[in-house]
C-alpha cells in the first residue's frame, strides 16, 4: 500500500509537475482571492476607511456587546430588504431564460444542419464583450425601441427595466450555456439513441427520457452558473437601469418620505451603502460577506438538488 | 488506492496512446500552451485588478517617476507625490513636475486618478507605504472621511499666497483641512450671435422674464431659424449632473440668501421655497429644445456638439467647456441662472470648486514641507503659474497670472458691476449619489409626463430627499 503510493508519485508524471503547472494558478488564487477574502471577513468587523486603517469594537459606547454592529445595522434599510427580493426574482426569471435558449440553441446546432459551427461562434460572442459597456450599449438599442414603441423608457418603468435587464443578460450567456450544452448532447452515447429508435420512441420522448437525463451533469453546471451569476449581477444593472427608477413615497403624518430604487439588485446595494461615507465602510462590507454566504448557500443547494437527478452512464 | 490505481490505468491509457506520437505531442504542445496562457491571464487579472482602481486606460494613469530616470533627485529634501483629481491637467503637471525637479532635485511624482474613481484611488494609495503628499479634499463629505489625514494648512507658506479664503474648508475644529487651487463657475452658455440671428439682443435676456421671451420665440420659430433655444437636457448618467447637481444649486443658494447666512455644514433639511423657481428654469429648458422631453430619460444626445454646431443657442453647463465651445463659437458667453426670483437682475454665475489641495498629515516632515514649497512655486512662479492658469482657468493666489477662459472672465466682470456671487451650496448634498439618483428618477417621469402629480413627486425627492439622505449618513 504504502509503497505503491510512494512509487506513483515518482513515476506519474501527472503526479510530479501537477504543481508546476498548478502552481501559477495557486499563486494567482492566493492574492487575488484567499487573502482578500480573509481580510474582508476581518475588516466586516470593524470601522475602516482604507484598509489599513481599522479599528475593531467590541464594546460600544452604550458598554453592549457590539462585534456585530455592522451586522445588524446593516441589514436595517428597507433597501436591502428589497433589492433581495427583486435580485430573488431576476436570478430565477434569468436562470429559466438562459437555460431553456441555451438548451434549444445547442440542441439546434446539434442536429448537423449547415453552417453551425458559425452559428455556434456567433452565439458565443456576446459573452466576450464586458458587462458596462453592454450595459450602455443595450440602453441606446432599448432607449431607441421604446420610444419607437411609444412606450416609456427603461429607466422610467419598473417592469420595462426588469426584462430589458433579463434580455440583456441572456443574449450575453446564452452562448456560453450553449457551448456546455453542446458538449454534454454529444456525449449522449449514439447507441442508447438508437435503442430508444428501434424501441419506437419518437422524437419528443427521445429528447425527455434520453437525451435530458444524460445531459443533467450540463444542467447542473449550467444552473449553477447562471444563479449565481444571476445573483451577483452588478455591471449590467449599473450601467443599463442604475437602480431607477426610484418608488417615491412622499412623507406622511407618521412617517419621514421613503425612496426605494426598484430595479438595485443586492451588488449594487453594497456598494451604494459603501459611498455614504466612510463610517459605513465596515456596513458594506458586512453586507458583503453576508452576501456572499447567500450566493454559496443557493449554489450549493442547486447542486446538490440537481446532482441527485444526475444518472450514471 | 483507489487513486493509485486510477493512476495506472491512467499511464495504460498513456502508453497506448504513444502509439499516435505525432498528434499526442501537438495537443500535448497545446494543452501545455493553454495553461501557460490561463495561468498568465489569471495573474494578469490579479494585476489588474490590484491597478485597475487608478486607471482605466494606460492614458489615464501616468507616472512621471517610471518615465523619467531623475538624474539630480536629493532624497534628503524630501519628495512630492500629487494624487491629481483632474484628468485635463495631467500632461501640464507631469512637465511641471519634471521641470520643478531639474531646478531643485525634489522629486515630484504625479499620478492621475481616472475620472470619476478618484475617492477609490485615493483609498488604495493611502494604504501604502509611500502615500500621496498632496491630495484633493474637495467638499464636507470628503473633509469628514479625510480630515484625519488633512495637515492643518493654518499659518503655512501656501496659506499666505491665497487672495482669498472663499474657497477654504474647515473641518468642526476649525482646522485648516484643503485650499481652493482654482475655481469654476457654471451658468447657462449663450451663443450671441444666434440670438441676433434670431432679432434679439443680449441686453434683452435681464431676468427669467427676459430669457423665457427669447427661448421660447427662438423654440417656435426653430424650423425657419435652423436652430432651436436650448441644447438637449439628457437625464442619463454622463448629463443628468447639469441638473441634479448644478441647477439645484440655484435653489439652495436663494435658501442660503433668504436665511442671510451661506452654510458652512450640511442643513438636516430644505424649505423648498425656491422649487417653483427651479421649474420655471427647468421647464424651459426642456420644453424649448432640440429633444422631446419624453426621449430625455434615455439619454444619448450630444449637448455639447449641438451648441458647438450653431444648432442651439443655450446650453446648460460650466467654464471648463470654455476650451471646447470656443473653438467654434467664440463669442460664446455665459448667463447667471435667470429663474424668476425678485432681483435676479444682479445675479451673477455660480462661483466655487471642488479642486481644494490637502497635504498628507501623515507624512514624514520633510515631505510635507518639500509638498508646501511645491505648491508655493505652482502658484507663484511665473511659467509655473502661467501652464496651470492656461488649464485651470484661475487660480486665487495673489501672485498668480490673469485668466484665459473667457466664462471665468465673465464671472469676473458679473463680480465686478456689483452682482451677487451664487456660491456653490450644492456641495452639501447629502449622501450625493442617492440624493442624486431619485431626484433623475423623479425628472425623468416629470420628463415624460409634466403633471402636478409628478413634480410633487420631485418635490419630495428634492426637499424630503435631503432630509431623508441626512439623517442616512448622520444616522
Amino acid at each position: 500500500m504504502e509503497k505503491t503510493k510512494k512509487k506513483s508519485i515518482f513515476s506519474n508524471p501527472m503526479r510530479k509537475w501537477g504543481w508546476f503547472f498548478l502552481g501559477p494558478m495557486a499563486i494567482a488564487f492566493f492574492i487575488g482571492f484567499v487573502w482578500p477574502f480573509i481580510q474582508g471577513i476581518f475588516l466586516s468587523f470593524c470601522d475602516f476607511n482604507t484598509v489599513s486603517d481599522f479599528s475593531i469594537k467590541f464594546i460600544n459606547d452604550k458598554g453592549q456587546f457590539a462585534l456585530f454592529e455592522n451586522y445588524i445595522n446593516s441589514i436595517q434599510s428597507p433597501q436591502i430588504i428589497y433589492s433581495l427580493g427583486f435580485t430573488a426574482l431576476f436570478a430565477v426569471v434569468s436562470v429559466i431564460v438562459i437555460n431553456v435558449f441555451a438548451f434549444a440553441i445547442a440542441y439546434a446546432l446539434t442536429q448537423g444542419i449547415k453552417g453551425s459551427n458559425l452559428f455556434r461562434t456567433i452565439f458565443f460572442m456576446p459573452n466576450l464583450i464586458g458587462g458596462v459597456i453592454l450595459g450602455y450599449a443595450w440602453q441606446m438599442i432599448f432607449g431607441g425601441i421604446l420610444s419607437l414603441l411609444d412606450l416609456p423608457d427603461l429607466r422610467s418603468d419598473t417592469g420595462i427595466g426588469f426584462w430589458c435587464l433579463v434580455i440583456l443578460v441572456a443574449w450575453q450567456q446564452i452562448g456560453y450555456m450553449m457551448i456546455i450544452y453542446i458538449a454534454g448532447l454529444q456525449a449522449v452515447p449514439e447507441d442508447m439513441l438508437e435503442a430508444a429508435k428501434i424501441d419506437g420512441a419518437n422524437k419528443t420522448q427521445t429528447l425527455f427520457r434520453v437525451i435530458i437525463p444524460n445531459v443533467m451533469p450540463s444542467i447542473t453546471i449550467c444552473m449553477f452558473l447562471s444563479l449565481t451569476n444571476g445573483f451577483k449581477l452588478f455591471d449590467q444593472n449599473f450601467a443599463l437601469n442604475s437602480g431607477l427608477p426610484t418608488i417615491i413615497r412622499p412623507a406622511t403624518e407618521t412617517s419621514p418620505a421613503s425612496f426605494i430604487n426598484s430595479t438595485q439588485m443586492l451588488a449594487m446595494t453594497i456598494k451604494a451603502t459603501y459611498d455614504k461615507g466612510s463610517a459605513f465602510h465596515g456596513q458594506a462590507q458586512a453586507q458583503a460577506v453576508m452576501f456572499f454566504i447567500l450566493v454559496a448557500a443557493i449554489g450549493l443547494g442547486q447542486l446538490a438538488i440537481t446532482r441527485k437527478r444526475e444518472v450514471q452512464q | 488506492m483507489r487513486s493509485s490505481r486510477m493512476s495506472d490505468a491512467f499511464g495504460q491509457i498513456l502508453i497506448e496512446k504513444v502509439i499516435n506520437v505525432k498528434k499526442e505531442t501537438i495537443k500535448r504542445a497545446a494543452a501545455v500552451a493553454l495553461a501557460a496562457m490561463m495561468a498568465g491571464t489569471a495573474l494578469a487579472g490579479c494585476g489588474e485588478s490590484s491597478s485597475n482602481a487608478t486607471s482605466d486606460s494606460p492614458s489615464s494613469k501616468t507616472d512621471s517617476s517610471a518615465a523619467d530616470p531623475l538624474a539630480d533627485v536629493d532624497g534628503s529634501k524630501g519628495k512630492v507625490y500629487w494624487l491629481n483629481f483632474k484628468p485635463e491637467i495631467d500632461e501640464t503637471l507631469q512637465t511641471l513636475a519634471k521641470d520643478y525637479t531639474a531646478k531643485t532635485g525634489v522629486e515630484v511624482k504625479v499620478v492621475t486618478a481616472a475620472s470619476g474613481s478618484y475617492f477609490d484611488t485615493l483609498t488604495a494609495e493611502m494604504t501604502k507605504p509611500d502615500a500621496p503628499t498632496l491630495f484633493v479634499i474637495g467638499n464636507q463629505q470628503g473633509v469628514k472621511d479625510w480630515k484625519d489625514y488633512a495637515l492643518d494648512l493654518k499659518g503655512t507658506a501656501i496659506e499666505a499666497e491665497l487672495n482669498t479664503d472663499a474657497y477654504n474648508l474647515y473641518d468642526e475644529s476649525g482646522k485648516l483641512v484643503s485650499m481652493g487651487y482654482c475655481y469654476e463657475c457654471y451658468g447657462i452658455i449663450v451663443n450671441p450671435d444666434l440670438i441676433e440671428q434670431a432679432g434679439h439682443k443680449m441686453d434683452e435676456i435681464k431676468n427669467f422674464e427676459g430669457l423665457k421671451a427669447v427661448a421660447e420665440d427662438i423654440h417656435a420659430r426653430a424650423g425657419e431659424l435652423g436652430f432651436d433655444a436650448f441644447s438637449s437636457s439628457d437625464m442619463d448618467d454622463s448629463s443628468s449632473w447639469r441638473f441634479t447637481g448644478h441647477m439645484a444649486n440655484l435653489e439652495y443658494f436663494y435658501e442660503e440668501k433668504e436665511a442671510g447666512a451661506t452654510w458652512t455644514e450640511c442643513p438636516a433639511s430644505l424649505t423648498g421655497n425656491y422649487m417653483d423657481n427651479y421649474k420655471n428654469l427647468f421647464d424651459l429648458c426642456i420644453n424649448n429644445s432640440l429633444t422631446d422631453p419624453k426621449d430625455l430619460a434615455a439619454g444619448g444626445h450630444n449637448a455639447e456638439n449641438e451648441f458647438k454646431e450653431g444648432k442651439a443657442a443655450f446650453f446648460v453647463n460650466g467654464s471648463w467647456e470654455y476650451a471646447a465651445v470656443s473653438e467654434t463659437v467664440p463669442n460664446a458667453t455665459m448667463i447667471p441662472y435667470y429663474c424668476g426670483v425678485e432681483g435676479e437682475e444682479k445675479a451673477g454665475l455660480n462661483c466655487g470648486t471642488e479642486n481644494c489641495w490637502a497635504v498628507n498629515a501623515k507624512a514624514s516632515a520633510e515631505d510635507q514641507k518639500a509638498t508646501i514649497d511645491f505648491m508655493v512655486w505652482l502658484v507663484s512662479d511665473p511659467d509655473a503659474n502661467k501652464a496651470m492658469v492656461e488649464q485651470l482657468g484661475i487660480m486665487p493666489y495673489k501672485n498668480a497670472v490673469a485668466s484665459t477662459n473667457g466664462f471665468l472672465n465673465d464671472a469676473a466682470k458679473y463680480t465686478a458691476d456689483g452682482c451677487y456671487v451664487m456660491d456653490w451650496a450644492t456641495n452639501y448634498q447629502p449622501n450625493v449619489d442617492e440624493y442624486r439618483k431619485v431626484l433623475v428618477s423623479a425628472l425623468n417621469a416629470y420628463c415624460a409626463d409634466q403633471s402636478d402629480a409628478n413634480w410633487a413627486a420631485v418635490k419630495t425627492a428634492f426637499v424630503d430627499g435631503w432630509a431623508v439622505q441626512y439623517a442616512a449618513i448622520n444616522g
